[in-house]
């Protein structure tokens, strides 16, 4: 039982992970584009920006999920979208949100002294950004990053709202069989996941550990 | 002919003049010190030269050639302004060291970086980084941190700190090397060590131009003294004669308060 319980969570964990990566994969640049409008020096384009993420952090996940899902097909009419896609969109769009206020933190906190002293010894804006403050912008925004990454490992369970058969989904479907442990058994694969990120994130901690 | 010529600059920060009217020439070899108290504009003026303020008025020639005039506004395209700041050299108040390059990288970046738009670049890559090196531990000898090319800033002193941003930049072999309080962020006990290699720069007659508080110093390593009250130059001449027997009431006043402390 047990063995068949593992692999039922197991395809479920396959799920999560894809959420996992291709939430990271699209909403990773999308952030940093929105951290650049939410520091444009345009007022419009920073105001909208910001309510934007405002909008975007200010209300649950989870609804975003059902608007996403439910809303194209009961607002305009539109076909729904396959439940996985429905997902993903919303997990970018609110995770590239909070990466865009990690970047834009991480950003600002590079001191402007750093950008001067490139200018004056005439490097380039590109060369600049990517031979003087991109590493100080890594190495500050690690620590955030690697909050934001464990908690999206466990917010993918909340996809079941909508019936995506990721882990927790898998395990409560046991319940109707009357086997409840399969439930608590979901957590190891999180722990095991999330105990994996952590450790690559202290090595990648470490590695940068060689300059302040 | 005079390495440096400042005509008339004049820069405001919304409604506040902070410079006015500024006009003085340098000749090479020559050592400036500005002095002024905070607030007086000084360090603004050396912001304008290295081009990381535009003045509003006025112009900047160095050896002849016009870089900046206010009054040319196509001449300040960032392609273009990124060349004529490689006239000055800035070293800055807080180092502003790079952290994640080790001292001699700190020294070595920019050049390495413009050798790339060298044409023989791709040709002779491992010869012209090597010289490049050569030349930026050379530099570093000559501060007196030869041993401390592998150190990361962190690990180094804050005056070992500062004299490697002074390698950093005589490095791209600027015209004219400038110093913003290069002491004011170091422990007392630190100061001597930069005022050393400073002095030691006005000996082998650099082109410099030193905003700073140290009167004594400016006094005895200045050719030229220049002391700024509100955003203007009060007065102007020789460091001996400004700093002994200033001919303005406001630069006595202001000489006044660092003997009596």
């Amino acid at each position: 039982m047990l063995a068949a319980v593992t692999l039922s969570l197991l395809r479920g964990l396959i799920t999560t992970l894809e959420l996992f990566f291709l939430t990271l994969l699209f909403a990773l640049p999308l952030g940093l584009i929105i951290s650049f409008g939410s520091m444009s020096r345009l007022a419009p384009l920073r105001g909208v920006t910001k309510s934007i993420v405002w909008v975007i952090r200010g209300t649950p996940l989870m609804l975003q999920i059902l608007v996403v899902f439910y809303g194209p097909g009961l607002l305009f009419g539109l076909p729904l979208l396959p439940r996985f896609t429905a997902a993903l969109v919303s997990f970018v769009i609110n995770y590239a949100c909070y990466f865009s206020e990690i970047f834009r933190g991480g950003i600002q906190s590079v001191p402007a002294g750093q950008y001067e002293a490139g200018q004056v010894l005439g490097m380039t804006r590109p060369q600049i950004f990517f031979r003087v403050t991109l590493l100080q912008v890594v190495k500050r925004i690690v620590p955030p990053m690697s909050n934001e990454f464990i908690t999206l490992v466990k917010d993918t369970a909340l996809v079941r709202i909508i019936s995506v058969y990721e882990i927790i989904w898998m395990g409560e479907s046991y319940i109707k069989k009357g086997m409840i442990w399969p439930l608590f058994y979901t957590a190891v694969f999180y722990l095991a996941v999330n105990g994996l990120l952590t450790l690559l994130f202290g090595r990648f901690e470490r590695k940068l550990s060689y300059f302040k | 002919m005079p390495v440096l010529e400042v005509q008339n600059i004049e820069k405001r920060f919304g409604a506040t003049h902070v410079l006015q009217n500024i006009t003085f020439s340098l000749e090479e070899g020559q050592a400036l010190a500005v002095i002024g108290s905070s607030g007086s504009g000084k360090t603004t003026l050396l912001r304008c030269l290295n081009f990381l303020e535009r003045p509003d008025r006025g112009s900047i020639t160095v050896r002849g050639e016009l870089l900046f005039d206010a009054a040319d506004p196509a001449a300040q395209q960032e392609a273009q302004v990124r060349r004529k700041r490689l006239h000055f050299g800035l070293v800055f108040q807080s180092f502003n060291l790079f952290p994640q390059y080790t001292a001699l990288e700190n020294v070595a970046l920019a050049c390495r970086l413009l050798a790339q738009e060298r044409p023989d670049f791709r040709a002779n890559r491992a010869q012209i980084l090597k010289e490049i090196d050569e030349r930026a531990y050379a530099l570093l000898e000559q501060m007196g941190l030869c041993e401390r090319a592998g150190h990361y800033p962190h690990q180094l002193s804050g005056g070992q700190q500062q004299r490697v941003a002074i390698a950093r930049a005589l490095a791209l072999s600027p015209d004219i090397l400038c110093f913003d309080e290069p002491t004011s962020a170091l422990d007392p006990e630190l100061t001597g060590e930069v005022l050393r290699v400073i002095r030691s720069l006005a000996e082998r007659r650099t082109t410099m131009v030193i905003v700073t508080h140290e009167m004594a110093f400016a006094r005895d390593v200045a050719d030229q003294v220049l002391f700024m009250d509100g955003g203007v130059i009060i007065e102007q001449g020789e460091a001996r004669q400004v700093i002994d027997c200033p001919q303005q009431e406001r630069t006595r006043q202001f000489l006044s308060r660092y003997s009596a402390s």
